[in-house]
């Protein structure tokens, strides 16, 4: 799959003092932040910021509070200007644009969702949802009827003409996403968008950003705090610590191969086998066999022997995979004089998916003495996870 | 002889002062003139309205005010309170003092909105602007009325300026107040969609700085009539005379029936502008 890279970051930096310069030569001699705090009294914000958001994906910034996560997405639309770096939005380096063009580009490509809504509360939910077009200078008619459009993608256009005090904090935060969306924009920042509202409703709004994206796909930068959210809406997450990223990737790479223990930390607690897919930790370590003439019973009892194995895993010239014959199953092979494994000797066996999540793969192997067989969606063998993997996965994910 | 001695070394800032004021008074005179021209038609126009207009005329449109903004109550009262006055044989007076009010705090609104709004948005404004605010309100008005008439004469006109310079600080300090007490969120939401800074004061931080400002308007109108019986003895007219003439010649019943029409006047207006305040949404 290619991918267009939508925002290019590069060595991102915010200082937040009064001689930012002295902070950021002191950084890049290596001195810690630590350092530079006690001597200069100036804060690092971010801290060499490097990677891609692609076009399209929904992109969760992840870190704990003071770690730099909003002020990395206000520089995306220049909210905070950078002490130094580039962003680059269609090629476009956002950190050194005038501020007519940085204007236009939060007018029209980047809009933005707030944690408090920061709904305006002397203007109608439709009045709120037409803001940015307003400030765009379309005319009242116009720019009402694309309100409108917006607020019937949230499910609120009854609501139109309410003011947000009369709407609970679900609703307000809906009328925050069509403001966002009424201008159509190419980038949509959302800045810890449903930390603020109750368990069951974020869970709502977070299936429903997921059917929006799913209609139309926006690039969208989300900050979390929040694992599971970001795990639920995230394609790809970035972890930041004290300013840096520590670490990028999809939910999966992050689980499997967590850069430091600061990443690590983050994950205990997170059940791996929601995350996780058969794929991802399915092993090719047990005795296959192909289907052909010359491989029968006997070949296979000699390979089972000689690796210390109970299951055959009989797979076809195009690595399908066909079913499983147990040892005892063989030997009767053997016994009733049979030269040749045949298809239709096999008996169906239960098999997942490389997309099944672990979860899933749970109950086949409660119910199949073997390990499971996992396959491509055209049937391709990938492997098997047995009972052992699978409480070895959980356990590493768990706690390592 | 003693090494420092406060006896001996004065500065002679009376003498500076005085000469200072002497200075603008033979040389500057135009300036004053200047500044006392738009004051002086806008009073003349609003005085000569409501002497010519009569009474009942008058109740009834400030009933209606009263009762748009304020509610039935405040409209009865307002009805009352203005029959009182003029049965009390003070109309006459009491409309002359209205127009000083209404002029003195169009000034004050058409000067300190947009003074407040500066300062409201920078701090290095409101610091500047502070010690002046302070001496503005806590300079005895007997200490500058001398100045106000070596510059601008007596009469009613140097009445409405003096009267200004005491109401003017209460709606530059509300109105900065009210502006940065607009959430800072909403202003970088504005912000974050595109607003310049023009869009986010007309869009966001005026409309939400509303209840503020017009609190201080309310504060400035009261300051204005705390101002009346003052702007007297500089030879304004309206209710401060017999407020004034009463006290010359110790007739208290004078003097207390002028203070009750100022005090009865300051509710009705206090009534109204409140209500205007509390009604914007």
């Amino acid at each position: 799959m290619d991918k267009k890279e939508k925002i290019l970051i590069k060595g991102l930096f915010k200082i937040f003092g009064e001689k930012p310069a002295v902070a950021l030569k002191m950084l890049r001699q290596g001195s810690s932040k630590e350092e530079i705090l006690a001597e200069t009294g100036m804060t690092i914000g971010v801290q060499d910021a490097d990677f891609c958001i692609y076009e399209g994906e929904i992109f969760v910034v992840m870190g704990l509070s003071g770690s730099g996560k909003s002020t990395l997405v206000r520089m995306l639309n220049r909210l905070i200007e950078p002490t130094a770096g580039n962003i680059f939005l269609d090629g476009e380096d956002i950190a050194s644009m005038s501020s007519e063009a940085i204007k236009n580009v939060r007018r029209k490509k980047i809009s933005m969702v707030f944690q408090s809504f920061a709904l305006m509360p002397h203007l109608t939910v439709i009045e709120n949802a037409a803001f940015g077009l307003e400030m765009t200078g379309i005319k009242k008619i116009e720019r009402e009827a694309l309100a409108l459009a917006a607020l019937e993608q949230v499910g609120l256009e009854k609501w139109a003409f309410s003011m947000p005090d009369e709407l609970s904090g679900g609703m307000k935060q809906r009328v925050g996403l069509a403001r966002a969306l009424a201008v159509n924009p190419d980038v949509l920042l959302m800045d810890e968008a449903f930390s603020a509202l109750d368990p069951l409703i974020r869970a709502e709004m977070q299936d429903e950003l997921i059917k929006l994206q799913k209609k139309n796909k926006r690039t969208i930068v989300f900050i979390s705090h929040d694992l599971d959210e970001a795990m639920r809406i995230g394609d790809r997450i970035a972890i930041m610590e004290g300013g840096r990223i520590v670490q990028v990737g999809t939910p999966e790479d992050i689980l499997q191969n967590p850069a430091d223990d600061y990443v690590r930390a983050f994950f205990r607690g997170v059940d791996p086998t929601l995350i996780l897919t058969a794929k991802d930790i399915a092993l090719k370590n047990q005795v296959t066999i192909k289907l052909r003439p010359g491989n029968g019973p006997r070949t296979a009892l000699q390979r089972l022997i000689q690796h210390e194995r109970d299951y055959i895993y009989i797979i076809d010239e195009n690595e399908i995979f066909k079913g499983v014959l147990q040892r005892d199953e063989l030997i009767e092979m053997a016994d009733a004089g049979m030269k040749e494994i045949h298809e239709t000797h096999l008996k169906p066996a239960a098999s997942a998916f490389g997309s099944d999540s672990m979860q899933e793969v749970l109950p086949l192997l409660i119910d199949n003495p073997y390990p499971i067989p996992v396959t491509d969606n055209d049937g391709t063998y990938l492997g098997t996870v047995s009972k052992n993997l699978f409480l070895r996965t959980m356990h590493k994910g768990g706690q390592a | 002889m003693s090494f420092f001695d406060f006896e001996e070394r004065v500065i002679p800032l009376n003498d500076w002062v005085q000469d200072g004021v002497d200075w603008l008074v033979e040389y500057h005179r135009d300036f004053f003139q200047m500044i006392k021209f738009p004051v002086e038609q806008s009073l003349n126009g609003v005085s000569w309205v409501l002497t010519h207009t009569h009474p009942l005329v008058f109740i009834f449109v400030l009933a209606v005010l009263a009762w748009r903004f304020s509610g039935k109550k405040t409209a009865v009262f307002t009805i009352l309170t203005m029959f009182l006055i003029g049965l009390l044989g003070f109309w006459e007076e009491a409309m002359i003092t209205v127009s000083m009010i209404i002029c003195s705090v169009l000034f004050c609104a058409i000067a300190g909105i947009p003074l407040g709004i500066l300062a409201g948005r920078s701090d290095r404004f409101e610091v500047f602007i502070r010690p002046f605010l302070d001496a503005m309100q806590t300079t005895p008005a007997f200490v500058y009325l001398v100045p106000v008439v070596m510059l601008f004469s007596i009469g009613t006109v140097s009445g409405v300026l003096a009267t200004i310079v005491f109401a003017l600080p209460p709606i530059i300090r509300l109105t900065s107040l009210g502006i940065r007490q607009v959430h800072p969120e909403l202003v970088e939401a504005a912000v974050a969609f595109g607003a310049t800074p023009l869009q986010v004061l007309r869009r966001v931080q005026i409309p939400l700085a509303m209840p503020s400002i017009m609190a201080g308007l309310n504060q400035t109108i009261m300051m204005s009539l705390s101002m009346v019986v003052i702007a007297a003895l500089i030879g304004a007219g309206g209710l401060g005379m017999p407020v004034f003439m009463g006290l010359n010649t110790l007739d208290i019943g004078l003097a207390t029936i002028g203070g009750l029409s100022i005090v009865l006047i300051a509710m009705v207006f206090d009534r109204i502008t409140q209500g205007m305040g509390k009604n914007r949404r």
